[in-house]
């Protein structure tokens, strides 16, 4: 279980966080919904534990992100960057046991960990062998997943996954993310700005404007009975194709 | 990681490889013909009547490294002349007889012999026909066409007290500046030769007197001072080998003007070796030359340790500057600027502003060259590492990642190919900039190009310039297997 309670954020006498809440129940998906300079990527970044904020806290199942080393914490917490941001210098397998054998795991437990993984994204194993700049966009998603789950942290945070794949292949990833999230059984953060993956993926979402919390719910909740009007303009200025009955 | 044992050991055999045996006499020379021949005899002589081995460090520089290098113990005896001692050393003009300066000597720690022989003083000289049709015998003859005179005057003469200005001022002669040029003294005889110039200073023993059909003009007023050729060595050698000492003194008064400009003739236009030359004279047996192959051979050794440690220091010292440069913005800015001014120092004139720190011979070359290579790896460690996307770094935090694994798995083999190309680049210009270092008597390729200048001797001026290019060509291949071992393969361009 992911909470952020009461978090407040100034960056040079600016406020960009106040009163912040979000929770997301064991095994749920939760997407954090916002356009750019909504705050969302500085709230990604303080539950990362990469920079400070001024009040309130981050908790995983109960335990205060302050009472961890940031090595803990990075163990508790797998992240996905932005198109899956792997290293390119070295192999994607590379990628996803540099972590833990930076904590000195033993060959064969990263072996068997790697390959666990694998089954679960369906990656083909030639894959593996592969450096970032050979790969496609949703192979190196998968990827940057097994890397983020290769600790086994109780939550997964995803900055934006899709946001780099042309549309076609974002439609079959979506099915399969879902699915890769159901087999992971992991609590899921989403970050992102594009209502269609947030709706698509998420049970619920929190929609951040102006660095608060204006509405946090179901889509139906959103759609049906928004908070404020800004909760309708953002889902309606996401609505950029006409529909039939506009086109004469 | 696993490669650093084996640099060491290579770093290990090549220091094996330079160290020399201590208890040797070294004799040193400048670099021209007449002291290559008289640094050669005094080897020889030496080597016919004792077993202590002998090193010739023969075409070292000119007077004031060979003087640093006895001073601080680099040689044991070389071959100069009274004059210049008492002008260009002892800043004595004044001291005139060779007891008064043995006695100004002495209060270096230093010491000299008698005269061998003979006057190599400094003259004047006009080509034949220009004599003829100008009607010129003594220096004062150029007076009545001193405005239409152009003339090339070695360094060394243009900037002694006796020797241009105070020419001029002895026999009121007015050249015209615009048409006196300063240059050494070897392309000074070919621009003479080629009618660049009608007037030259010489050695009154120099051989190309008699090849290039010079003139030498009269000193009438007596106003060169005497250059006496004897042997200085420090004291200690003195005291330590009075049995070879007395050898080398046995050479005094021995070799006439005549005899020398007859030596300095056959090395200059036969071509016969100082070796055989200095063996004809000695009556003594041609000692075995070293041989072209042993000589190209140990010059690379000078030469890559000259290289290998420059770049060694460059590596160990210059990527943590620049790492540092990238961490700490106003210590990098200082790095950085101050790296880059190291840089514009021509490379002669940091290796005279080191010699008063380090003495003549290796040491002040190694400092030199490890200035010189430390810019281009700190340069590009900072660009290196400057153009890492931040991402990599946020991302690699958020892992998990301590700051050590940060730079070390991620920042530094993302900056290995920039990191790389600059160590390439101080390597070849290191390797070029090192046969600079036989000016300070470091030895290496640069020593037969030094001599092989002096001499006008082709040839050997490639057996040092050539193994100097292969060797650049060598590093330039073994930088393009180590980027296949070192940059990350995820980096590399497809083949």
């Amino acid at each position: 279980m992911l909470e952020l309670q009461n978090i407040y954020k100034t960056f040079e006498d600016r406020q960009v966080l106040s009163d912040v809440n979000l929770s997301v129940p064991k095994g749920a998906t939760h997407a954090l919904i916002g356009s750019s300079g909504s705050g969302k990527t500085t709230l990604l970044r303080i539950t990362l534990g990469l920079i400070p904020f001024d009040k309130g806290y981050v908790k995983i199942n109960g335990q205060a992100l302050l009472s961890f080393t940031p090595v803990e914490w990075a163990d508790r917490i797998g992240y996905v960057p932005q198109d899956g941001g792997l290293f390119p210098h070295i192999s994607a397998r590379n990628n996803v046991a540099l972590i833990a054998s930076l904590r000195g795991w033993r060959k064969s437990r990263i072996e068997n960990r790697v390959e666990e993984l694998r089954k679960v994204v369906d990656l083909d194993p030639e894959i593996l062998t592969r450096f970032p700049r050979e790969m496609s966009g949703g192979q190196k998603q998968r990827v940057a997943i097994m890397r983020a789950a290769m600790m086994d942290p109780a939550v997964m945070l995803l900055d934006e996954p899709m946001a780099a794949l042309d549309p076609l292949i974002r439609r079959s990833l979506q099915q399969e993310l879902k699915s890769i999230f159901q087999r992971l059984g992991k609590t899921v953060l989403l970050v992102t700005h594009d209502l269609g993956e947030a709706v698509y993926l998420a049970e619920e979402i929190t929609l951040l404007h102006e660095g608060r919390i204006v509405q946090a719910g179901t889509y139906r909740d959103l759609l049906l009975r928004p908070a404020v009007p800004f909760v309708s303009q953002f889902i309606n200025a996401q609505r950029t194709l006409p529909d039939a009955a506009e086109i004469r | 990681m696993k490669r650093l044992p084996v640099i060491a050991m290579a770093l290990a055999t090549l220091w094996s490889c330079t160290a020399f045996a201590a208890n040797t006499i070294v004799i040193g020379g400048k670099i021209f013909t007449e002291s290559y021949v008289l640094g050669e005899m005094a080897a020889q002589t030496i080597e016919s009547t004792s077993q202590v081995p002998v090193t010739r460090k023969l075409g070292m520089g000119s007077t004031g490294i060979l003087f640093e290098a006895l001073i601080t113990g680099a040689i044991d005896v070389y071959p100069d002349y009274t004059g210049t001692l008492a002008e260009a050393i002892l800043k004595r003009p004044d001291l005139k007889s060779l007891d008064d300066i043995r006695q100004a000597l002495a209060g270096l720690g230093l010491t000299m012999s008698d005269s061998l022989g003979f006057n190599d003083t400094y003259a004047l000289a006009v080509k034949e026909e220009f004599a003829e049709k100008h009607g010129l015998h003594s220096i004062g003859d150029l007076i009545p066409i001193e405005s239409a005179i152009t003339a090339a005057f070695s360094y060394e003469f243009m900037d002694r007290k006796d020797g241009y200005a105070g020419l001029i001022d002895n026999y009121h002669l007015n050249f015209n500046p615009q048409k006196i040029s300063r240059m050494e003294h070897t392309l000074s005889f070919q621009a003479i030769d080629q009618n660049a110039v009608n007037l030259i200073d010489v050695y009154s023993t120099d051989a190309k007197i008699k090849k290039l059909h010079l003139r030498v003009l009269k000193d009438d007023h007596n106003y060169f001072p005497v250059y006496q050729a004897v042997w200085v060595a420090r004291q200690s050698f003195v005291d330590n080998h009075p049995r070879e000492w007395q050898a080398l003194r046995g050479l005094e008064g021995k070799i006439s003007a005549e005899a020398m400009l007859d030596m300095n003739a056959q090395a200059d236009i036969q071509k016969v070796s100082f070796k055989t030359i200095a063996a004809q004279f000695l009556g003594s047996a041609v000692p075995a030359s070293e041989g072209w192959w042993h000589e190209v051979l140990r010059r690379t050794k000078e030469h890559l340790w000259l290289v290998g440690v420059s770049l060694l220091f460059s590596v160990l010292v210059g990527i943590p500057l620049g790492v540092a440069a990238v961490r700490y913005h106003a210590a990098g800015q200082a790095i950085l600027l101050s790296s880059a001014v190291i840089q514009t120092v021509p490379s002669l004139a940091l290796l005279c502003f080191l010699i008063p720190l380090f003495g003549v011979g290796t040491k002040p070359a190694l400092a030199a060259l490890c200035l010189y290579s430390l810019l281009p790896v700190v340069l590009n460690t900072f660009t290196g590492i400057r153009a890492v996307n931040p991402i990599h770094l946020e991302n690699a935090r958020a892992f998990g990642l301590k700051p050590r694994q940060v730079l070390f798995k991620v920042v530094l083999p993302l900056a290995s190919p920039t990191l790389l190309a600059g160590i390439k680049t101080a390597t070849i210009v290191s390797i070029g900039t090192a046969t600079l270092a036989a000016l300070v008597g470091a030895g290496g390729y640069g020593a037969p190009i030094v001599s092989g200048l002096a001499l006008n001797d082709l040839p050997t001026i490639l057996t040092g310039a050539i193994p100097a290019a292969l060797m650049a060509l060598v590093a330039h291949g073994v930088f393009e297997l180590l980027g296949l071992m070192l940059i990350p393969a995820g980096l590399r361009r497809r083949s």
